[in-house]
């Protein structure tokens, strides 16, 4: 794709910079359409009927959401580490939009097709934990800081399960590419020979994004707000900003590894993908909605006793099968 | 008994963190110091007294009737259950005899307000373990009942409707019918409350075996209420002590065995299925006739002395102790509530445990914070 849109605009770093915009358009304005869905979705489980006012179903009160946060100034309070307070939020968002770059929407639309996409996705997506460390922990606030420190703590150590329920599917397509794993998946989806390792996927992921019932670091029962206490206005939307976009990058990497991509009848590719993209999100969403939280230890313990052993298991099974077959 | 862990080793960091007054989840104006190594709660202090509005004092300044609307502002959540609670003591020191339908219009409102409690008490339990939606569900029963007392009382959450010798309106067959099929309706809601909130693996990982209170608590504290029931004790003063007409009904006393955040949310869930056969039945045996007394003082003027009265409020034994000297003011009023003992104990039962169930503990306790200040 930055090769076709080289040619149309005839410089490779203005295509760079076209696609980097296209990206973080789409990032914005799907950000917005989530937080509506979301609400949405929350009011229809909760028999309410959620925004209604503004556009129709409501559709521009994210509009209206997104004029008032930037309009308000932007405060930063005086007992703060200026420099890692200011940073945090754009180390917590900048690698979402390196992220989004990875993914192979349809089988002709990809921006560019790395053949290690997948530990380079795992790779950067972890910087995020730096930038909510950072939060934590330049806002000094106790709050702040008891988020940061879960954060870590659960982000670390859901990154094992959640690798360890990648490998299979390495194994299996001889691939780390996001591209080859796709393709390789145009007979049926890998959720079918890998239910196990799509369910730990899923849990795991949902445990990266912060997203309940895992969401102990921004807790607002305990923490007030967690790790983004200290923040407001525009610093703050870049936070939830990247809590929902984050969402997009694990949904997408489901879709990938498990559902298929871009793969499916009828319809075309890259629909297909969205369907299945949004369709994980909107689960994840369900997710949030129905269950209380863990407590920090029971949160830890369900990632070290149920689903680390629970995932090497599923890796030995996989290995021995393809040694087998 | 042990008031804090203070064994920390000298080279291990602890720190305080003040809860509140302005968290989330102490419902209210409550503060709380928490000595903390780590999440694990080390010692924990509750500062009371944000929500102070001296309705003792107020009550020894106004006469009997004066006082009467500042009941239900006690506890905004039971206030039915406060004001009734006035009147009884009211009535009992002057020996005023209350009228059949006005005893019985008491029971069908204050356990109504019982059930509106419990439910605001659901709701607001489940959004400190972090589940939103019961909070919602919670809330459209919730409605249901306020738009009941509505019709009757005319005021949704601070209730003035009873007066010494009986009540101020006369409920019609639509209260009657409504009632009714709110019972019905809400007998089904409350199995879907027991398997979907209940019934939930998180929610019983989270309160079952958390904030145990210790059997001895109850002495050094008068525990009572949800709390000291759901250690298996068959306290409820509606049983031990009956007031008004309660001894004419069928009901049981829910009872919990280990005393933790789980028994505390299986006893409250019964109490509000034995409340609904409370009414159920008074609505069924509702007789007719006057709903105030026929001679009432014009000035209320007890005789000299100590006068005591006890309620089941939604929290536990509320108790009005007033002293008399003949006059039509009160020397002392003291009002004793039960969301000041139960949070009275959280130095004994919050150590040791972690900061997630600190709130889980404040939760399922059930507490008011103007109630404790008063």
């Amino acid at each position: 794709m930055v090769h076709n849109l080289t040619q149309i605009l005839g410089n490779p770093l203005l295509a760079l910079a076209a696609a980097i915009a296209a990206i973080m358009g789409y990032l914005t304005v799907n950000a917005m359409m989530l937080i509506w869905l979301e609400r949405k979705f929350s009011a229809r489980i909760q028999r309410r009927l959620g925004p209604t006012e503004h556009g129709p179903f409501g559709l521009l009160q994210s509009v209206a959401d997104m004029g008032k946060l930037l309009s308000k100034e932007l405060l930063t309070p005086d007992h703060v580490h200026k420099p890692l307070y200011l940073l945090a939020p754009v180390l917590v968002f900048s690698p979402v939009i390196a992220l989004c770059s990875l993914f192979p929407i349809s089988e002709s639309w990809v921006f560019h097709d790395f053949n290690i996409a997948l530990v380079l996705l795992l790779a950067i997506s972890n910087v995020t934990i730096v930038g909510i460390f950072f939060a934590g922990w330049g806002s000094n606030n106790k709050y702040a800081l008891l988020g940061a420190v879960r954060s870590v703590a659960q982000n670390i150590s859901y990154e094992i399960p959640l690798i360890l329920s990648v490998i299979p599917i390495v194994l299996m397509t001889r691939s780390l590419s996001l591209y080859q794993i796709s393709a390789a998946q145009d007979v049926f989806p890998f959720i079918l020979v890998q239910p196990l390792a799509a369910l730990i996927f899923l849990i795991a992921a949902t445990a990266e994004t912060n997203r309940a019932p895992f969401d102990i670091p921004e807790a607002e029962s305990e923490l007030i707000a967690g790790f983004h206490t200290e923040y407001s206005g525009m610093r703050f939307a870049l936070f939830f900003f990247a809590e929902y976009s984050n969402m997009v990058i694990v949904c997408a990497l489901a879709a990938v590894l498990f559902l298929g991509g871009w793969h499916g009848p009828l319809l075309p590719g890259w629909l297909w993908f969205m369907i299945k993209v949004y369709g994980l999100i909107i689960l994840m969403m369900w997710f949030r909605w129905t269950f209380p939280r863990l407590r920090f230890d029971q949160l830890m313990s369900f990632a070290w006793i149920v689903l680390v052993p629970l995932s090497i298991l599923n890796l030995l099974l996989t290995i021995v099968v393809i040694k087998l077959i | 008994m042990q008031n804090s862990i203070e064994v920390v080793a000298e080279d291990r960091d602890t720190y305080y963190m003040n809860m509140g007054p302005q968290h989330p989840s102490t419902h209210g104006v409550l503060r709380l110091k928490l000595h903390l190594e780590g999440e694990t709660i080390l010692s924990a202090e509750p500062f009371i007294g944000y929500g102070h509005r001296a309705h003792e004092k107020m009550a020894e300044n106004r006469d009997y009737l004066q006082f009467l609307p500042n009941t239900s502002r006690v506890d905004y959540l039971s206030g039915m259950i406060y004001n009734l609670a006035y009147c009884q003591a009211v009535e009992k020191m002057m020996a005023i005899e209350v009228p059949e339908r006005a005893e019985y219009i008491r029971i069908i409102a204050a356990e109504l307000n019982r059930i509106s409690s419990h439910l605001l008490w659901m709701g607001t339990f489940l959004l400190d373990l972090g589940g939103i939606t019961p909070f919602l569900y919670g809330f459209d029963d919730r409605e249901k009942i306020l738009d009941i007392l509505d019709s009757i009382t005319g005021s949704r959450l601070t209730y003035c409707y009873g007066r010494f010798g009986g009540v101020t309106m006369d409920v019609d067959e639509i209260f009657v019918a409504k009632t009714a099929e709110f019972c019905e309706y809400f007998r089904g809601r409350l199995d879907d409350f027991q398997r979907l909130v209940i019934g939930n693996v998180i929610f019983q990982e989270r309160t079952k075996g958390v904030g145990v209170f210790d059997p001895e608590l109850i002495q050094h504290y008068a525990l009572s209420g949800p709390c000291l029931r759901a250690m298996g004790f068959a306290r409820d003063v509606r049983k031990d002590e009956p007031y008004g007409i309660y001894e004419r009904f069928d009901f049981e006393v829910q009872l919990g065995q280990r005393g933790d955040c789980f028994d505390r949310s299986t006893v409250r869930m019964g109490e509000m299925q034995q409340s609904l056969d409370i009414i159920e039945q008074a609505l069924k045996e509702l007789p007719d006739g006057p709903i105030m007394a026929a001679k009432v003082p014009k000035r209320i003027r007890p005789p000299e002395g100590d006068h005591h009265f006890a309620v089941e409020s939604a929290r536990g034994r509320f108790q009005h102790y007033i002293v008399s000297d003949g006059s039509d003011i009160p020397v002392r009023h003291k009002l004793s509530t039960p969301s000041f003992v139960n949070i009275s104990t959280m130095p004994q039962v919050m150590p040791g445990t972690m900061l997630a169930d600190a709130v889980a503990i404040l939760g399922s306790i059930d507490i008011v914070v103007p109630e404790i200040d008063r």
